[in-house]
């Protein structure tokens, strides 16, 4: 079936950066648009595949270990200006963690090697190095006086430069770095967050958002207005995590020894 | 070596061990740590009087190995000493010591040990334990929730095998490419385990892969044949490859309640009906074989043994409660889920699901992992759904998006109320499959208990 509305998803590097769920947010922006008679065709993009963002309206990259990131290091370099001019006009992005890192100007892994980034975000990320502990928990901020949740696991810490935007700020769990509060970048529609969760079935109107933002930008005026979904799987997941988030002691303790 | 203290030490963990049985509290934790602290040599000092050690570590499968291998020895007429599921870390090795200990400290003649050990406590146990075997099963991505990247814990085992007796054996999944690795670390003898079926169905595509590559020369791993998760035949360009394994399957095919293999030994053959199911379970019993093996026992009681295996508490297990089966496999990451669900598949199958997500700190807190679960596949075979656990909301939110059909009641955190509601809508003769995490299994399993489920094969 065929529609008047189409969005194309390029998720980046699928098989390196996977980790914790992150396939979850090309299904969540797959079935919202589907549920509404949008298109959403989604491409996996490996390394060295054929591919530009010019044929992209939102691109996904996930997390992965450190070693991950270094081995798709080189072959996003070779996209790097395409994809900052991408994000220059509008193109929208969601990086999760590691490839928040990658999208930003340098990380620093937990052997003290430098990995370049592609500096769609004004950010830097330095691993403090293998005894330092991760970030690692659940995680709620809040992004436009509303909540988002999810989990973090990151043993890098972000900091955003001068003039950078965060994506939201931390209310519960690490963040960035774990010390000024902050979570994430966004730099006009390309969002960096540590959020897996997956973030977007969990956070269905930062989801609408990133469709809403592709739309607009492909069909400017005529896009169509997005109506609302029968999100009521979704809102108790969010509940529960922020319940997860606040009141884990009690019952962790009680069947840790159970 | 003062005998006093070892005595006065091993005493204080018995008691404590009484104390808590009292309490009705099954833990190993708190008289492992009560030894400890008095002695800080007393599980050196005990080991010391073993005859053999073994050493069984890994992401999944340590738990079976080492129930199937101490049936084994069991049955090989020996002595065998073996610390209980979920206590895995060095006080839990102590605890397992002191309980079999007699007051003056003195273990039974001609001991044989078995220890399953945490990843990360390999090191420690392998110093108050050294061992005369050691057996690695896989490394997959549930480390990465509790240490991080998964290198490290290769880089860990590496230097733990630096310091084991040069005596020792070291038994190696080879079918996985980082364990394979080890052996590169290691000068001793190696007794390598693998399957050799070319007729196993290949992984799904896109199934959630761990490592793909060499971590030391950089060079992918490439498969001709891929099982499950980075388990298969592989190689390298650089030309490493999949070595032979001296212990293997062949043959595999399943049969009822269970898979039937031919094992090879370096002597001989057997053909083995092994009452558990999955690629998983022969994984499991080729490295309690190859350890059996390196251990001196002999292939046809490797067989009997293996064919008597009863799965470990509650990770696969059939009952019977209130005249439902009751099937409950232990999912509790990727790689290991898939595997389960895999076994749920045969054509026609249809059962009702019970789904128990909980995210303490045995079950993994990260709770992501479920959306690289292939429940897609459950579809033709799900009659109807309930979901239960602590994140009970975020599974429902995943089945949705792999369009089983809506649960039959509220998703809930109370284990105890969606059992009650399952059990009440399966109609007789049907079954039920239970899909618990590692907490939620402990708590089910003790409902079931309650409601006097009994094992289906106890039942005539
Ligand atoms: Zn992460």
């Amino acid at each position: 079936m065929s529609s008047n509305w189409a969005v194309n998803v390029a998720v980046l590097y699928p098989e390196l950066l996977n980790l914790y769920g992150d396939r979850g947010n090309a299904r969540a922006l797959e079935r919202r648009c589907q549920a509404r008679g949008i298109d959403a065709d989604v491409t996996w993009v490996g390394i060295g595949d054929r591919w530009s963002p010019d044929d992209a309206d939102i691109v996904l990259v996930g997390g992965g270990q450190d070693r991950e990131q270094r081995r798709v290091q080189s072959d996003l370099h070779r996209r790097g200006e395409a994809l900052r001019e991408y994000v220059e006009d509008d193109g929208v992005v969601l990086a999760v963690c590691g490839g928040f890192q990658l999208f930003g100007q340098h990380y620093r892994g937990w052997d003290g090697e430098i990995m370049e980034g592609i500096a769609v975000f004004d950010a830097v990320a330095a691993h403090p190095g293998p005894s330092i502990r991760r970030c690692v928990g659940n995680v709620v901020a809040i992004w436009e006086g509303e909540t988002v949740v999810g989990f973090e696991n990151h043993g890098g810490r972000t900091y955003l430069n001068e003039g950078q935007q965060p994506f939201a700020s931390v209310v519960s769990g690490f963040g960035n770095n774990g010390g000024d509060g902050l979570e994430g970048a966004q730099r006009k529609n390309a969002y960096g967050t540590y959020l897996h969760g997956a973030v977007l079935p969990k956070n269905p109107r930062l989801a609408d958002r990133l469709i809403a933002l592709a739309l607009e930008r492909r069909y400017g005026s005529d896009a169509p207005a997005l109506e609302p979904l029968d999100d009521r799987a979704a809102l108790r997941a969010h509940a529960e995590a922020l319940h997860a988030a606040f009141a884990p002691a009690e019952s962790a303790i009680g069947r840790r020894f159970a | 070596m003062n005998a006093a203290r070892l005595t006065a030490a091993v005493l204080a963990g018995k008691t404590t061990r009484l104390a808590m049985r009292a309490l009705g509290s099954g833990g190993t934790t708190l008289p492992g740590l009560v030894v400890e602290q008095l002695h800080g040599g007393a599980a050196h000092a005990l080991a010391g009087q073993l005859s053999a050690a073994t050493l069984i570590t890994g992401t999944n499968g340590k738990t079976t190995t080492t129930a199937m291998l101490a049936r084994i020895l069991r049955a090989d007429d020996r002595v065998v000493i073996y610390n209980r599921s979920g206590s895995n870390l060095m006080r839990g090795v102590t605890a397992s010591l002191v309980e079999a200990a007699n007051p003056l400290g003195a273990l039974p003649g001609r001991a044989n040990a078995v220890f399953e050990a945490d990843e990360a406590a390999l090191s420690d146990i392998a110093a108050a334990a050294p061992p005369s075997v050691a057996v690695f099963t896989n490394l997959m991505r549930d480390q990465l929730d509790r240490y991080g990247e998964i290198e490290s814990i290769a880089l860990r085992w590496a230097d733990a095998l630096g310091h084991f007796p040069g005596a020792a054996t070291i038994a190696l999944n080879v079918d996985d490419p980082l364990i394979a690795s080890l052996e590169a670390h290691w000068s001793g003898d190696c007794l390598r385990f693998g399957i050799e079926d070319s007729d196993i169905p290949p992984a799904p595509e896109g199934e959630v892969m761990d490592a793909v590559w060499d971590p030391m020369t950089q060079d992918d791993f490439r498969y001709t044949r891929r099982y499950f998760a980075q388990l298969g035949r592989w190689h390298t360009d650089g030309g490493a490859q999949r070595p032979t394994p001296q212990v293997s399957a062949d043959q595999i095919s399943p049969h009822e309640d269970g898979v039937a293999f031919t094992l090879r030994l370096p002597e001989g053959e057997q053909a083995v009906t092994l009452p558990a199911e999955g690629l998983y379970s022969v994984y499991n019993a080729l490295a309690a074989a190859a350890a059996a093996t390196a251990l001196g026992v002999e292939p046809d009681t490797i067989r009997s043994a293996l064919e008597s295996h009863e799965a470990a508490f509650g990770r696969q297990e059939d009952l019977l409660a209130n005249g439902r089966r009751v099937r409950v496999l232990l999912g509790k990451n990727p790689s290991g889920l898939n595997q389960a669900l895999r076994t749920l598949q045969a054509p026609g199958e249809r059962h009702h699901l019970l789904v128990l997500l909980n995210d303490g700190i045995a079950d993994g807190e990260d709770v992501s992992w479920i959306w690289d679960v292939d429940w897609e596949s459950q579809g033709p075979h799900c009659r109807s759904l309930f979901v239960g656990g602590d994140r009970a909301a975020d599974m429902a939110l995943r089945l949705e998006y792999a369009g089983l059909p809506a649960p039959c009641a509220e998703a809930t955190r109370d284990i105890g109320e969606i059992l009650n509601r399952a059990l009440n809508h399966v109609p007789e003769h049907e079954q039920l499959v239970i899909l618990p995490t590692y907490t939620a299994m402990l708590d089910v399993r003790r409902r079931l208990g309650q409601m006097g489920a009994s094992r289906l094969w106890d039942v005539a």
